[in-house]
């Protein structure tokens, strides 16, 4: 078949999702979810986060903006109607905060854990279960068979599944379709796309998630208080 | 006084002295037959068979009858709903024998002399009721004794009797129960009303230490609760499950629901994950299941169109199964507060109650946050800069916030959002007065 014109078939084969090339990013199977930051779509598969598999984020530290760059995907996809689970998250997400980043606050289901097993096990079953749009995971240790778990409950959902790990885990192998290490660069988001489906990409990606100006002064004096109720700062 | 199969062929007949069964069989398992217990058993049936028709009536001391006729379009006829009463049956544990005719009396005969048949018409019924053994329709052991001392074997021979002559032997009542059986005579049923709350308990046949074999169990009392329900076009917000030691007090395992449900199946997989959280001290006896409020449920339409955002039952099932496990107070959204104190501004709340801010709210509050620590953490102040893994760059602020002299909670504080030399966002705050100090309150992430 496909001789008399050999070209049509075979870039219908190079369209499917399971086959990469190395020159290009890949065709991805389920829609992504974009990032809101455009210099980030570009490089990614799909122009977005991806859905159906694991993404790993590799913060430097906590606190660089490792929620920051999710924000505007979680957003959209709580205005969409679409639930956000939050398995094991380090600290207690701020209300006030996720309401003011846009994310609908009803959409939300926080899961505490005690043991980081009940941690794996609650993010296949949400993965699992189809009812999250998205899954947000904060595995205190992870081995490389649960990873594995992990991916596989994710293809069969079609959430973005979101991996929170320490840096170090960057030497080691994972499943996972995306990872991206996150370090910061003179007020901004350097991100580094370990792996991704498709071309090798060298360059960090710059991302602008957005810090608060600098006060004039290092230190302000505390001025004296006239007024009870809280003022807004300059953010 | 029964004996399973394996036994028969072994030799060991229903009425024989234990002792002499023993000499038969010396692995024989004895136990002693509880009637309280099987009648209990029966009406578990019962509840569950009134999903099938209201009209069901108990017939001691092991048959149960129902009045099907209104029910055979539904259930889609006679075969299949046979067939689906057997097979609950089953899955409760319980073997069961159905036969079908146009008077209770008679269809209680066939299925008691094992004759699984299905008579729809009354001049069949006379034909098939001929060939059963006497005893079914003689209750009275004398009597039996007598009509077989006359040659009488079968219904058959008891109804060809002179009617005039058995009745002043053996009394108008025999001849009464034969009449109604073959429908000549009413038979008024006193019909089994369902209690308003759900008990069942299950004694084990063995003491059971594994959670997968009291799952089995549980089972057949899920399916009792399911058909009981379904009876009731009811469902359930909260079940609990008890286990029995054999001393000691019960384990109770309370299962919540999201929504109320009636499915057997469901309520297996949240006792699995319930019975995963628990380490059984001692061996278990006996399992209960009770179910006090039952609400209405109705039914609800099935979407033609499976919506992207997933069907809301499986978010519902999701949060059952999390909280079976982790328990209901790990499971929760976020809310807002309508208060000053940043600590207090954020709660847990029931899922999807949480409550956003409201219009207008937006413009009075800084920048906030994603991470809020639990409590404050102090950090060190060196030359008048605050420092966190170095010295902190002040970046906004200062926002200050007094509030909370009413209730004893009085915080004075500046807020600052600061820059760590690693470049992540704190959020930090000055305590003012005289006891001033700097504390980490929340991370930018």
């Amino acid at each position: 078949m496909g001789l008399a014109d050999p070209g049509a078939p075979l870039a219908a084969l190079l369209a499917r999702p399971d086959i990469r090339r190395g020159d290009a990013l890949a065709q991805v199977a389920n829609p992504s979810v974009p990032t809101g930051f455009a210099a980030l779509d570009a490089e990614l598969p799909g122009g977005g986060w991806p859905t159906g598999c694991l993404t790993e984020c590799l913060p430097a530290h906590e606190g660089i903006g490792e929620l920051r760059i999710l924000g505007p995907a979680l957003a959209a996809l709580s205005r969409a109607g679409k639930r956000l689970a939050w398995i094991a998250p380090p600290h207690l997400p701020y209300a006030p905060a996720l309401d003011a980043a846009g994310i609908a606050l009803p959409q939300l289901l926080i899961v505490r854990t005690a043991a980081a097993r009940d941690a794996l096990w609650a993010a296949e079953q949400a993965l699992a279960s189809a009812a999250c749009g998205a899954v947000l995971i904060w595995p205190s240790a992870v081995k490389y068979a649960e990873l594995r778990r992990l991916q596989l409950a994710a293809e069969k959902a079609r959430a973005l599944a979101v991996l929170f790990r320490p840096p170090r885990a960057a030497g080691e192998a994972s499943p996972a379709a995306l990872r991206l290490a996150l370090h910061t660069a003179a007020g901004t988001l350097a991100v580094r796309i370990l792996k991704r489906r498709g071309a090798v990409c060298a360059q960090p990606v710059v991302v602008n998630i957005g810090a608060p100006r600098a006060v004039d002064s290092a230190v302000p004096a505390p001025s004296p208080a006239r007024s009870a109720h809280p003022q807004p700062c300059d953010a | 006084m029964a004996c399973d199969g394996r036994a028969r062929a072994r030799g060991v007949r229903p009425g024989i002295a234990a002792s002499a069964a023993r000499a038969l069989a010396h692995d024989l398992v004895v136990r002693p037959r509880d009637r309280c217990e099987e009648t209990e058993a029966l009406l578990g049936v019962a509840g569950w068979a009134a999903q099938f028709t209201p009209s069901v009536a108990l017939d001691l001391p092991d048959a149960l009858v129902l009045e099907v006729s209104g029910s055979l379009k539904l259930f889609g006829g006679v075969d299949r709903m046979r067939a689906s009463l057997l097979e609950g049956c089953g899955q409760m544990g319980f073997t069961a024998l159905a036969a079908c005719a146009p008077t209770a009396r008679g269809a209680a005969w066939l299925a008691r002399a094992g004759a699984e048949r299905c008579i729809e018409h009354a001049e069949a019924l006379e034909s098939a009721l001929a060939a059963l053994p006497l005893h079914l329709a003689v209750r009275a052991a004398d009597t039996l004794e007598a009509l077989h001392a006359i040659g009488a074997r079968t219904v058959g021979d008891l109804a060809a009797l002179p009617r005039d002559g058995l009745a002043r032997r053996f009394g108008q009542a025999l001849l009464d129960d034969l009449d109604r059986a073959h429908g000549r005579r009413a038979d008024p049923r006193a019909f089994y009303v369902p209690p308003a709350k759900f008990h069942a308990r299950l004694d084990l046949p063995a003491e059971v230490t594994l959670a997968e074999s009291l799952l089995f169990a549980a089972r057949r009392l899920f399916v009792q609760l399911e058909g009981f329900l379904a009876a009731r076009a009811g469902g359930v917000r909260r079940l609990e499950l008890r286990l029995f030691h054999r001393e000691a007090t019960a384990i109770v395992l309370p299962i919540g629901l999201v929504a109320p449900s009636r499915d057997a199946a469901h309520f297996t997989l949240l006792a699995r994950e319930r019975l995963g959280t628990v380490a059984l001290a001692a061996p278990v006896r006996a399992l209960a299941l009770a179910a006090d409020d039952i609400v209405p449920l109705t039914g609800a339409p099935l979407a033609l169109f499976v919506d992207e955002n997933g069907r809301p039952e499986d978010w519902q099932k999701l949060v059952e199964r999390l909280r079976a496990r982790l328990g209901t107070a790990s499971v929760h959204g976020v809310g807002i507060v309508a208060e000053h104190r940043p600590e207090y501004a954020s709660h847990a709340c029931e899922l999807t109650l949480a409550r956003g801010r409201e219009k207008g709210e937006e413009a009075k509050v800084g920048l906030r946050p994603f991470w809020l620590l639990a409590a404050p953490r102090p950090i060190a102040e060196i030359g008048a800069v605050p420092h966190h893994g170095g010295p902190l760059k002040l970046l906004a602020g200062p926002e200050r916030i007094e509030s909370g002299w009413w209730d004893g909670g009085e915080v004075a504080r500046d807020y600052f959002v600061a820059q760590t030399p690693a470049q992540a966002l704190v959020w930090i705050y000055r305590t003012r007065g005289a006891a001033g100090g700097w504390f980490l309150h929340g991370l930018f992430a």
